[in-house]
Parts: structure tokens; sequence; C-alpha cells
């Protein structure tokens, strides 16, 4: 089928591309001219193509079950890309570093002074709770003062356009494989718009991860060592952990790999002997981390890791700890910290955020609970979480029930809905949601990636875009000028 | 390198070499007791001796029946090296080095493990037993070709084959020991026809028939045998060729004194055999393989220390990596 722009319906929603029927949004409009002048099977031509060199690459998502084992999965990608104007992603960009630099001021307070408690901004009760609180971080001065170091945001549009920050991801975050992958896969099979749509490049991403960790390296001299610390092939996010390994040309250790000795120095080990390393890229959440500090069965960690860290002989990116500030109940107080912290407003907003633990909004909430999304402080992937449009009576009674037990543990959004971008279902093309997520990084310099991993739900009407619950995704495309 | 990479590799060169070793002398004796009358022929036991797993396999079974050894060695995987065990460890080792070996490598141990594992009874069968080995041999003799032809020679690559050669050096002195001990007791003229027939077999089981043929040409007599499969310069299942080869990946390697001694002392020891005496008497060839065989463990054991599990400076607890160590 070729496609018809005069019949794609955008209904009352916002959409990426189209801004109605017919109408293309002045960035897209070199892609759109392009998709329609496509004849009946070549979109889908084009679409077979990208599967199979996903297949053919080995882009895959680990997920495990307990019947086949841990299976690799093809990543889902849809070949229609999603677009915005390079002049709006600026004003993204310049939000997500103020917001990512207020927070690793907050957390360095949090482990430090307190400065912000004691000004009476933020509630000690808050932090209190915080199952991210790491108390063997207290006093710790990490390199450059700087707690995470590579975050994710998700970002989401809703139908009047305002572009919100839905969440902080700044313990482990993934995806970012995914966003160079895509790009690679869609640059194959649509060479022709990449020669002259003016689509900015994304792939400088390993290269800019290798400096942001090599820069925190405690050694004065020399190339650092630097290492990704993987918990494993049965990880889903194994892919990943080594397509970043390969691509910044540092080893994939897995915790045996590590040993830290008795002076408090992280040494791998290599045919030729021990050999110092410098900065540890871990992949494996805090707690699994080293079983003489947190958790006494992991055996996915190193032990003494935290010693040496605490000594200043290695440096580890996210550092420990750096998950408090990414707690969807301290999300909220987001807008303060950075008017705190910095003295400037919010470039980008939050969600409007009620908190349960506040007696007002509570009521609110479960009064409401059908008009919500509500999400527990702590859980990522989706996990847990009401959404009160698409709910039944018992869930919304059930999550009524762990409100009350619990209040300090959730927060409530108003539904967003998420904006859409066209995309292949079946043999036509329909509007699905779609979210975004940037990755930002922070050392002695901070970098935005250019544009991000967009993530969309690919069932009809669907708002659920994670991949671990049969989400898709697409590349994403900032333009310049005219553009695409 | 890391240790840990490094002795994946090594291990996925084992336990591949393994699986076809296992394959080949499964499919031998199958032919070889079809030409021998029944009052002489060896039955299926001594593959049981040859691998080694005689404690292992009489808790499972009672008698040394064709159904039960082949079963045992092909397709239980209760039995660490039976070739369906070998192929799940080859293909453990080697997914956790993906990144690591070529892809089309791991593509052909993924695609065999499970070709062996859902084909499993076909395998035992009589009747389809040889084309199911047959194929687990050629994918083998595949993955060291696509090894040498899509890897550098660092020193990963010198694992790998390390791992390969000492286990086939392995397998050709267990052969040749069980072999000759329990076929035909001596040389007797009566039974010659088939003393020859027996080491046809010894040499078949090696892929080694053919080359003999073309290097020596003498008619297969136990005296040559035994020096073509010992000494021979240039072929690859011989015991010399392997220690030379073995030899000379450690050339590739740092730190590799204390390997390359124990390879010396077992190369010495290779040439100084005493090939007439061992054709004569039953035990002096068995201790010399006895002695061949405390040297490969030396040289294993070396390559342990020196490159996988190095003494640790610290005195810091750290666990092992035991999954990829294990061994039959």
């Amino acid at each position: 089928m070729t496609i018809r722009w005069r019949d794609y319906k955008v209904g009352g929603l916002y959409d990426e591309v189209m801004k109605g029927a017919g109408r293309p949004r002045d960035h897209a409009r070199l892609l759109t001219r392009y998709l329609a002048s496509l004849d009946e099977d070549e979109l889908f031509s084009i679409q077979a193509a990208a599967e199979l060199s996903i297949k053919e690459m080995g882009i895959t998502f680990t997920v495990y079950t307990q019947a086949e084992g841990s299976i690799d999965r093809a990543w889902p990608l849809d070949v229609i890309p999603r677009v915005m104007a390079a002049d709006e992603w600026r004003r993204i960009e310049s939000g997500l570093k103020q917001r990512v630099h207020a927070l690793n001021r907050f957390i360095n307070d949090i482990y430090h002074d307190q400065k912000i408690i004691k000004d009476g901004k933020f509630p000690r009760e808050v932090l209190a709770k915080s199952v991210n609180f790491r108390k063997e971080c207290v006093g710790v001065d990490p390199p450059l003062g700087v707690w995470a170091h590579i975050c994710g945001s998700d970002l989401v549009r809703d139908n009047d356009g305002t572009v919100y920050v839905l969440e902080d991801n700044l313990r482990v975050p993934s995806g970012v494989s995914y966003m160079l992958e895509n790009r690679q896969v869609v640059k194959r099979v649509f060479p022709e718009l990449f020669e002259n749509g003016g689509i900015l490049p994304v792939d400088d991403y390993p290269s800019q991860l290798f400096d942001c960790l090599a820069a925190l390296s405690p050694r004065r001299s020399g190339v650092p060592e630097v290492v990704v610390l993987t918990p494993g092939i049965y990880n889903s996010a194994y892919f990943e952990h080594s397509y970043l390994a390969q691509q910044m040309g540092c080893e994939l250790v897995e915790g045996g790999d590590l040993q830290v000795s008795d002076d408090n120095f992280v040494y791998m080990r290599t045919i030729e002997g021990l050999s110092r390393v410098d900065v540890v890229y871990r992949r494996i959440d805090d707690l699994f981390l080293d079983p003489e500090t947190f958790r006494k069965d992991s055996t996915l960690g190193v032990p003494g890791l935290m010693r040496a860290w605490k000594a200043g002989n290695v440096a580890l990116a996210n550092a420990p700890g750096a998950g408090v500030a990414d707690d969807k109940v301290v999300y909220a107080y987001v807008p303060d910290i950075i008017r705190y912290y910095l003295d400037e407003d919010p470039i980008l907003p939050n969600v409007p955020t009620h908190l349960c633990i506040e007696e007002k909004s509570r009521a609110y909430v479960l009064k409401n609970l059908a008009k919500m999304v509500v999400k527990p402080a702590n859980e990522s992937g989706g996990y847990g979480m009401l959404v009160g449009p698409v709910s039944t009576k018992k869930e919304r009674d059930a999550m009524a029930r762990r409100i009350k037990k619990d209040p300090r543990n959730f927060i409530a959004q108003p539904v967003i809905t998420l904006s859409t971008v066209p995309s292949i279902v079946g043999k036509h093309v329909e509007p699905r949601h779609v979210d975004l997520r940037p990755f930002i990084l922070s050392s002695d310099q901070m970098h935005v990636t250019t544009g991000g991993l967009t993530r969309v739900a690919m069932r009809k009407g669907s708002l659920v875009v994670n991949s671990s619950q049969g989400g898709g995704s697409k590349d994403t495309w900032i333009v310049e000028g005219g553009g695409a | 390198m890391l240790s840990r990479v490094a002795e994946n590799l090594y291990w996925l060169g084992r336990y591949m070499e393994r699986a076809e070793n296992t394959g080949r002398i499964v499919n031998v004796n199958g032919n070889l007791l079809l030409d021998l009358p029944k009052g002489i022929a060896p039955g299926w036991q001594p593959l049981i001796e040859i691998t080694g797993s005689e404690e292992i396999y009489r808790k499972a079974y009672n008698d040394f029946e064709e159904r039960n050894v082949v079963r045992f060695l092909v397709g239980d995987s209760q039995n660490p090296s039976s070739i369906i065990a070998s192929l799940s460890m080859a293909r453990e080792n080697a997914r956790t080095i993906r990144d690591i070996i070529p892809r089309e490598s791991w593509e052909l141990i993924n695609e065999l493990y499970l070709f062996a594992r859902d084909n499993v009874q076909a395998g035992l069968s009589k009747r389809g037993r040889y084309d199911y080995l047959k194929r687990i041999m050629r994918a083998s003799q595949t993955f060291v070709g696509l090894s040498g032809g899509a890897m550098s020679a660092d020193p990963g690559y010198e694992f790998l084959c390390i791992g390969r050669i000492l286990e086939r050096a392995d397998m050709t002195t267990r052969i040749i020991d069980v072999r000759s001990a329990s076929l035909i007791p001596k040389e007797t003229s009566g039974l010659l026809p088939f003393e020859n027939i027996q080491w046809i077999s010894v040499l078949k089981s090696l892929t080694a028939y053919q080359m003999y043929r073309q290097h020596v040409q003498a008619r297969v007599r136990r005296a040559e045998a035994l020096r073509f499969l010992l000494l021979d310069d240039d072929f690859p299942r011989s015991v010399y060729r392997c220690v030379v080869l073995v030899d000379e990946s450690l050339d590739e390697l740092p730190k590799r004194e204390a390997p390359k001694g124990a390879v010396a002392r077992l190369k010495k020891m290779v040439k100084s055999g005493n090939i007439a005496k061992m054709a004569e008497s039953n035990s002096a060839l068995h201790e010399f393989i006895d002695e061949l065989q405390i040297e490969f463990g030396q040289i294993h054991n070396e390559i342990v220390r020196t490159y996988f599990h190095m003494e640790e400076p610290a005195q810091t607890a750290t666990q092992s990596q035991s999954q990829s160590a294990a061994t039959a």
C-alpha cells in the first residue's frame, strides 16, 4: 500500500510527524514526501530488510523465562523515524543539562552537609525512607564531585505539545546501544534521506562516554584503564554491556575478574598477571556491588570495591548511592532542587506529581485513582504501576490498600497522553504512542545524546513502551533547518 | 587478555575436541566389532576405560552392552565427558565470550549443540548413529577451520589451540593404552589377521590410517603403529606432533617459562620412549603412557597456574570461576 497522508488519522492526539491529515510538520516534510513516494511493497520490504539486518548484526535483548532459560530476542525496530526540530531539541538539551547538573549537586549535598534539608527545601522524612540512600556513601568525595555520570531521563510529550520529564534514571540506565544500532540500521535502509535531510549524527557517544569515564581516573598519567563491569550473560542488558565495551575498546569484566588488594587498589586478572584498573563503568546495582559492604550473598560483585572507591583509588560510574535521586518521590522535588542549587527556573517541566505522603494529595489520589497513573517510588521498567483509565476496580482497590499501607512509596500523576508517531502496523501506517530517553553524560564536561532512544508502544492505544513488555523502538532524528 | 576469557577459550578448545574424539571412538568401535569373531571381540567396555569413566558408569549401568555404553558416551548428560555434555560445556564457554570468537563460530557451536540435543535418539539407534556422529565430527573440524580462518593469531587463539591439542594428545594416549591392553594379549601368530584389524581400528579411531599407509607403507604392525602414533613428526594426532604444537603456541604467550619447561620435559620423555620394548610388552607400554599422562597433567597445571588462577598477591578472598574448569 502507498501511504496516503491525507488518510492518516491523528485523532485528538499530538503527532510528532503530522499536524493533521495531509499536513506534515515543517521538519518532517522531506520524510513524509519520501515515504509517500514509495510504492505498494517498498515500505514493507524496507521494514523487512531492517529486521533482517537486526538479526544479522545480532542486536538482541535477553529475556529470561523459566522454560527456555535465557533467550536472545531480536530488537524490535519500526523503521519510520521519530523526527524533532533541532531548535526544539537544543532547548531540551539545555534543560537536561541543567537538570542533571542540579541532581548531581543534590546528591553530593545529601551525602555531605544536607544543606537543602537544613534550609527546609527538602523534607528529611523523604530521605529517611529512601531505599536508595546508602549510608556507606556519606562523606565520600567522588572525583569532580559528580555522582551520576550517566543519566537516562525519560521525556514524554502531552497533547498540547509540552515536553515533560517523566523520570530520571540515575542508577544503571540502559538503552543507548539500541539508539546507536537503530541509527546504523535506518541509515542502511534510508540512505537517500541521510544524504540531504539535515539529520544530525549520533555515533559519537562511545567516544564521549570513554572520555567521560577516563576523566574520572585517579591516575593522572598514562591512558587510564577503564572497564565495563557486567553481571554476566544472563542479564537482560548484556548485549549493551558488551557492545559498549567493544565500542570503547575496554575490557568487559565480571566480578570474578576483579580483585581488590589490601592497600585498596583494584586489579583485573589477565594472562600477563594482575593489571590495575582505574575506572569501573559498573552495570551492577549498588546492592550487588561489594559483598563486604552490601549484600553478602552477592557473587556478581567485587569484595572490597567500596574500600577502593572510598580511598579514591578507583572511580565508579555511576557512583554508589547516586540512586538516591532516582526515586519517584525525590522526582517531585526536582524543580525545587534546580531552583535551590542553581538559582534558575527549570527549563523542562516535571509532570504534575501528587505525593501520597502528603495527606491532602493522598485523599485526592485515592478519590481519583481511575484518572491517574500511580507509581511505586523505586521500581523501574514499568513494574508495579497502576494506569487508572485501563484498570479494573479490583486493581484500584488493591492499589488503594497499598497506598494506605505505605504512602511514602507512591506518587500519582495525571495520565499524560503520549504523543504519537506513524508506525507500521500490519499492512498499514497508524499512530502509536512514543516516549524518548536521551542520555546525559557528566564528568569534566556534560554531553547529551543527539535525540535518544525513542520507544514505542506497538499495541493500539497502549502507553506502555518498555521493551520487556512488548514495546518497540524507533530511530530518532534531530533535524536541522527545513529538514527531513 | 582477561584470565577468564583465556580460560574459556582453552576449555572451548578442549570440549570441542573431546566431543569429536568421543564420536570417533564410538564409530570405530562399532565397525571393529563387525569384523572380529565373537570369541575375541572386546565388546564395548574398553570405551569406558578409554574415557576413564568406569566409576560413574558403574553407578548407572549394570552391564557393558552396546546400548548402554553408547548411551553413556553419546547422550548421557550425567557423564561429564559424553558428547552431549562436552557440547553443552563448549557452548557455555563460548557463550560468555561470544564477542571474542568469530560470530560464525558461536553460531556453529550453538547449532551443533541444539542438533545433538534434539537428535539424540537417532544418535543412539544403530542405524542413525553413523550419520549423527559424522555430523558432530564434521562440525568440530569446521570449528577448527573457522577459528583458524577468522581469528587473529593473538593469545586468545593460542589458548584455543593449546586446549584442543592437549585434549587430542591425551585421547591418543588413552586409545593406545586401552586398545593394546584389552584387545589381544600377544602377537599370537594364529590370530595375526585380527591383530592387524585391531591396530587398523586404533589408527582409524585417530583418523591415522590413511596417513599411516602413505607415510609408513609397512603393513600395519604394532611397533610401527606405536611409532607412528607416538613419535611421528608430522601426523597431527601423534603425541610428539601435539607436544610441538603446544610448544609453538606457548611461544606466542607471555610469562611462558614454567609451562614451556613442562613441555620440554614431555618432549624429551616422548623421544626417549623405547618402542621395541613397548611393542613386546603391554606393561612397558602402559607404564610409559602413564608417565606421559602425568606430564600432560603437569602442563595443564602450569598453564592454569600461570594464566588462569594466579597466586594472589593480596590476601583478599576471591571466588574462582569453577564453571569453565569442569573436566572429566
